[in-house]
């Protein structure tokens, strides 16, 4: 087969494993988005970041939010940026820190689940998912020492469990499966400590939707780099709800109503909800 | 002037090498891709759960394949790598059936001619578009000849008899239970019986679908499709029990007499050269 050209040779001969990141590295390790070369200088401060996004188990499975801004220092970059993507039919991640890697990350992730799923005629386990994460996460750590860090939050349903789960990252990778709710983002903290107030266990999915979009409302109420959501231009945060009948987005006008009863609590008591003290 | 010992003309290896890939294909049982109303219908008799002939590639790509199954298998592989590689550098509209077909047949073709044997398989490649008009089924031999078929292939085993009954059943835009029902026909000898759902493996590239379009049809849906296949089954008038599934093969040009047949015209090449 010496007349075969090289690229063909290992699309067909090729026996490794069935991760497709790995097949990339072997056979076009140029279009892995995490590379090692070191930049001259950080560019942390100069390309867009995204920022906070939330999740929260709720009765049957788990909801994740996003906000829509991408800042670089002090400026806003967009505005209707999205940075929640569907991983996969029961799964989801949203990303914070350097937005183009972040992109990137989040769309070999959707094709390393598929290519499995494909090659192995079935899917990877909900740990298998959290885990594959952590190594891509893992290998931008060079990246993220010069300053495009990217860190991922990662939500599913199991159908093993018939429950949500979630799972956080730090720039070393991961995963550390978080109870009940988490965030991520420079706004994370204000999240979720509104999170930590407003979240109901084995809460609907619709409460749950509800108790998000106050959190990332309470965000970007306390950081500058949360956008809050847009009434004039009608731009609300990305919503994912993934149970059992697989990942959904919210439509748009769905989002709507939701943004739309929480601003009317908030036009009377600007703080919104409060917890019971007792 | 004599021949060394040993010698072969070019034209006795080819022969030699097409006619035992044809035998090694024949071998097995056939395979049915074909449209339907909503879609590309794949049907096979498999009584495998876990060693597939028919696969998803991409979104809007299956594969079907019959011979060999090492062989096959390996193909597939290589079109899902394919199919991931230019979806995730490109975009994901950006492969195509046809790019697959091509790729398929260099491979099938090379390994033809400089291989002391050649692929025992023979494979379908389905994509399915927007519209009925924009699908395509290519069906490429173990020699890397392509066939840009027209509303139906079969592959392998007694393809060409299969072929024959297919076509007298096949209608354009068939809703599903009734192109299920066709295919079986076909793949049933006349007097046989049908193969049960656990003996079967279907699949679909439904347009209707959102992201990936190719569905596995399994356990109670099967059989409920299979049910309502048997009892749309064009039956002759005179009472017959149903589901002795070869019923309708004969009686059944008479009762749809009104529809005439749409099938593309001409001989169905199967592939197996005469």
């Amino acid at each position: 087969m010496a007349s075969q050209p090289a690229w063909m040779n290992s699309l067909f001969t090729y026996t490794g494993s069935p991760s497709f990141t790995e097949f990339l590295g072997a056979y076009a390790p140029d279009l892995l988005p995490t590379r090692a070369e070191a930049l001259a200088a950080p560019v942390g401060d100069q390309i867009p970041h995204a920022t906070t996004i939330v999740a929260a188990t709720c009765a049957g499975g788990v909801v994740m939010a996003g906000d829509r801004r991408a800042t670089s220092g002090n400026m806003i970059s967009q505005r209707d940026m999205e940075k929640v993507f569907r991983a996969d039919d029961y799964s989801c991640m949203g990303i914070a820190g350097t937005a183009s890697t972040g992109i990137e990350l989040a769309r070999l992730f959707q094709v390393e689940l598929e290519h499995y799923e494909k090659n192995e005629g079935r899917s990877l386990s909900t740990e298998g998912k959290a885990h594959r994460l952590a190594t891509m996460i893992r290998g931008n750590l060079a990246m993220a020492m010069q300053g495009l860090v990217v860190v991922p939050l990662f939500a599913a349903y199991d159908a093993d469990r018939d429950a949500g789960r979630i799972f956080s990252y730090d720039v070393g990778g991961g995963p550390y499966e978080t109870q009940n709710f988490h965030s991520i983002g420079s706004g994370s903290i204000f999240a979720r400590g509104a999170l930590k107030k407003l979240y109901r266990e084995g809460a609907s999915p619709q409460d749950t939707v509800l108790a998000c979009v106050n959190a990332l409302y309470d965000a970007a109420d306390d950081d500058s780099a949360t956008g809050g959501p847009d009434v004039t231009r009608k731009i609300w945060p990305v919503v994912a709800v993934i149970t059992a009948d697989g990942f959904r987005r919210l439509p748009d006008d769905e989002v709507a109503e939701f943004v739309q009863s929480m601003l009317e609590v908030r036009m009377a008591d600007p703080d919104g909800p409060t917890a019971p003290l007792r | 002037m004599s021949m060394p010992f040993g010698y072969a003309s070019p034209e006795q290896i080819m022969r030699d090498r097409a006619e035992y890939a044809r035998k090694g294909i024949a071998r097995g049982r056939s395979v049915v891709v074909m449209q339907y109303a909503d879609g590309i219908l794949f049907v096979a008799p498999n009584p495998s759960k876990a060693l597939h002939k028919i696969s998803e590639i991409y979104d809007r790509i299956g594969f079907a394949a019959v011979g060999r199954y090492n062989e096959f298998e390996s193909l597939r592989l290589a079109g899902i790598r394919y199919a991931d590689l230019n979806g995730y550098s490109f975009n994901r509209s950006d492969v195509t059936g046809r790019g697959l077909a091509n790729l398929y047949a260099q491979h099938l073709g090379m390994i033809f001619t400089e291989s002391i044997k050649a692929l025992e398989v023979e494979i379908v490649v389905a994509e399915v578009g927007e519209s009925p008009q924009e699908d395509q089924i290519y069906r490429l031999t173990f020699d890397g000849s392509v066939f840009d078929e027209q509303g139906m292939a079969v592959i392998g085993g007694q393809a060409e008899a299969v072929g024959g009954r297919l076509k007298e059943h096949y209608r354009e835009a068939l809703p599903l239970p009734r192109a299920l029902d066709a295919a079986l026909n076909a793949l049933t000898e006349p007097g046989g019986e049908r193969p049960p759902a656990t003996q079967l493996e279907v699949a679909v590239l439904d347009r209707g679908r959102e992201h990936r379009k190719f569905l596995r049809l399994t356990g109670p849906r099967l059989e409920r499709l299979l049910a309502e296949a048997a009892s749309e089954a064009p039956q002759p008038p005179a009472a017959e029990a149903p589901g002795t599934g070869a019923s309708g093969d004969t009686g059944d040009t008479g009762d749809t007499g009104d529809e005439a047949p749409t099938a593309p015209d001409g001989d169905i090449d199967t592939g197996s050269g005469e």
